[in-house]
């Protein structure tokens, strides 16, 4: 069974709020109408979004990293936000794993919401529909977009590539490589809600500098009191091409 | 979380009628009254229930976004809570419905209908209950208090009522037992609400901002949630107001749910005062108001992990 997911490696996320544009910017775009704005240009803004990025500083002074956190939806695999909607507007896809609200169905009454654990989903005011991350599901399957393209937007918009997506229940796939060779981890995994996104932790950055690069050492050739000898040769018969 | 007054209403207006109409039941049973006086009672008291879920039926109607679509939220009554109190509000006003009507009539037996209606009665009071006990992620909800409360607060308001509404029909027979129930109701009530006082006093959150980010450090600040202005994250999960307003409504709702109509219903009840009675159903409802807001205004969402820094 397939399940796609995003893989979001924080070590590369420099928080530029490019997936969360690009995001906006499909999103509000499809046949499934525009993601509201409220004041977008006056006092207190407001608006739907599938994707938020934000800043967390781990560490005490001096000692502290700057850690950027894009946040979404996380298709889990076990979805308590599914069972709890009384329409059944809210439903996983079994052939991909995507969890989705049918905004034709929804009554807006915001249980699911209270049941999902990460604040993934965002009611919106304008439509009186709760949204959520499609995973771009108009893109992915999307035939008339070249094949690299048919990814979630933010995926591809993301300049640092510090979002992967692909399907984790494949030992192939780039994203299930990802978590396995870098230590992909679940958020809130105390509740058992299995979140099909991953995130790539921090790692420790190193440049190992050897002793050599710092000191010159001699040349092992050197032959004591004799300078080297420069290789004579007659004027114009240097071969460059050896 | 942010106290939404139509789930407020909903609740306690459902509540009290509902043990309104147990209180009604139990009397038909112990066959109390004599047939016109019966007849009469238990018409007007089992249309006051009606006329209160009617009005928590209207008010969850402001709940909803989309209250067109009302009719939908049946569909899923296999797993969802919800679902299950949309099916169990109409079937148990039906009851209602036709129990009143029976009796207008001065059709006899209304046993099996009462029985039925009793049934429908217990399955609402669970399912509005488990709508807030069975979401996992609001451990202050997430108990079998939370049911226990709600029926027997349901069942103390609704005792009071129907002492009220005793006294108001010149029912005197019927004023000692239902004032003597509500005082036990309502002692009841208070002890189990108390024990749920307690227990959210000593929970310990599940998760925390490391688990919520997968970063395993003591100190971890939020500089930036993402956007300046509100959302519905910073809406919907919180409820914006003080320590101090939140430890004043709690105290406030354990007066009046309480002491003040025990004091109300020992006073009023031996005289079969009208005011008295009126004064103690009042004050315990607007103290269940206060109540379910406290309910609503006490559970910590996880998710307000990440929304704590505006900027």
């Amino acid at each position: 069974m397939t399940q796609l997911a995003l893989v979001i490696d924080l070590n590369v996320c420099v928080g530029c709020h490019a997936c969360v544009t690009s995001c906006k910017q499909w999103n509000t775009s499809g046949a499934a109408g525009a993601l509201v704005d409220i004041n977008p240009y006056a006092a207190e803004p407001n608006g739907t979004f599938f994707n938020r990025v934000q800043t967390f500083e781990v560490g005490q002074f001096p000692n502290t990293q700057t850690v950027h956190f894009p946040k979404s939806c996380l298709h889990c695999e076990d979805p308590p936000c599914v069972p709890v909607c009384p329409t059944g507007a809210s439903y996983k896809r079994p052939e991909d794993g995507i969890v989705l609200v049918d905004y034709d169905k929804c009554i807006g009454c915001k249980y699911c919401s209270w049941s999902c654990p990460y604040g993934a989903r965002e009611f919106d005011e304008e439509r009186k529909v709760m949204t959520k991350c499609t995973l771009c599901v108009d893109r992915i399957n999307d035939v008339t977009i070249p094949e690299p393209q048919r990814k979630p937007s933010c995926v591809i918009a993301c300049p640092a590539n510090a979002r992967l997506f692909g399907d984790i229940h494949d030992p192939d796939s780039e994203v299930s490589q990802a978590i396995a060779e870098r230590g992909g981890y679940q958020l809130m995994p105390e509740w058992g809600t299995s979140p099909a996104n991953h995130y790539l932790p921090r790692r420790k950055t190193e440049i190992r500098i050897h002793p050599e690069d710092l000191v010159r050492v001699d040349n092992p050739l050197k032959i004591d009191g004799k300078k080297p000898e420069i290789n004579q040769r007659d004027l114009g018969r240097e071969d460059f091409a050896t | 979380m942010q106290p939404a007054f139509s789930v407020i209403f909903l609740t306690t207006l459902c509540g009290a009628a509902q043990g309104l109409f147990l209180a009604l039941f139990a009397t038909e049973l112990s066959g109390t009254l004599a047939a016109p006086d019966n007849q009469r009672f238990l018409f007007t008291a089992s249309l006051v229930s009606l006329a209160l879920t009617g009005l928590g039926l209207l008010a969850s109607f402001f709940h909803l976004g989309r209250p067109e679509r009302a009719w939908r939220s049946a569909a899923m009554w296999r797993t969802s809570w919800l679902s299950r109190e949309v099916i169990a509000l109409p079937i148990f006003m039906a009851g209602l419905f036709f129990y009143a009507g029976a009796h207008y009539m001065g059709m006899g037996n209304t046993v099996l209908l009462g029985a039925i209606t009793v049934i429908a009665c217990f399955a609402l009071f669970i399912s509005t209950a488990m709508i807030y006990a069975s979401v996992r992620f609001l451990q202050e909800w997430a108990s079998p208090l939370t049911v226990v409360n709600y029926l027997l607060l349901g069942c103390a308001s609704g005792l009071t009522l129907a002492t009220l509404l005793a006294a108001g029909m010149g029912m005197s027979v019927l004023v000692k037992p239902y004032g003597l129930a509500a005082v036990l109701f309502t002692v009841l009530a208070g002890v189990t609400r108390a024990a749920s006082l307690v227990r959210n006093a000593r929970l310990k959150p599940k998760s925390s901002l490391q688990s919520a980010l997968g970063i395993k450090h003591p100190r971890i600040v939020q500089k930036a949630m993402g956007f300046m202005g509100g959302s519905f994250n910073t809406r919907e999960f919180f409820h914006g107001r003080t320590a101090q307003l939140l430890r004043s409504v709690k105290w406030a709702f354990l007066l009046l749910v309480f002491p003040v109509p025990l004091l109300l219903l020992a006073l009023g009840v031996p005289s079969a005062s009208l005011t008295l009675l009126f004064l103690a159903f009042a004050a315990q409802y607007i103290g269940l108001l206060a109540e379910r807001w406290f309910f609503f205004a006490q559970a910590n969402h996880p998710q307000n992990l990440y929304y704590q820094t505006i900027s």
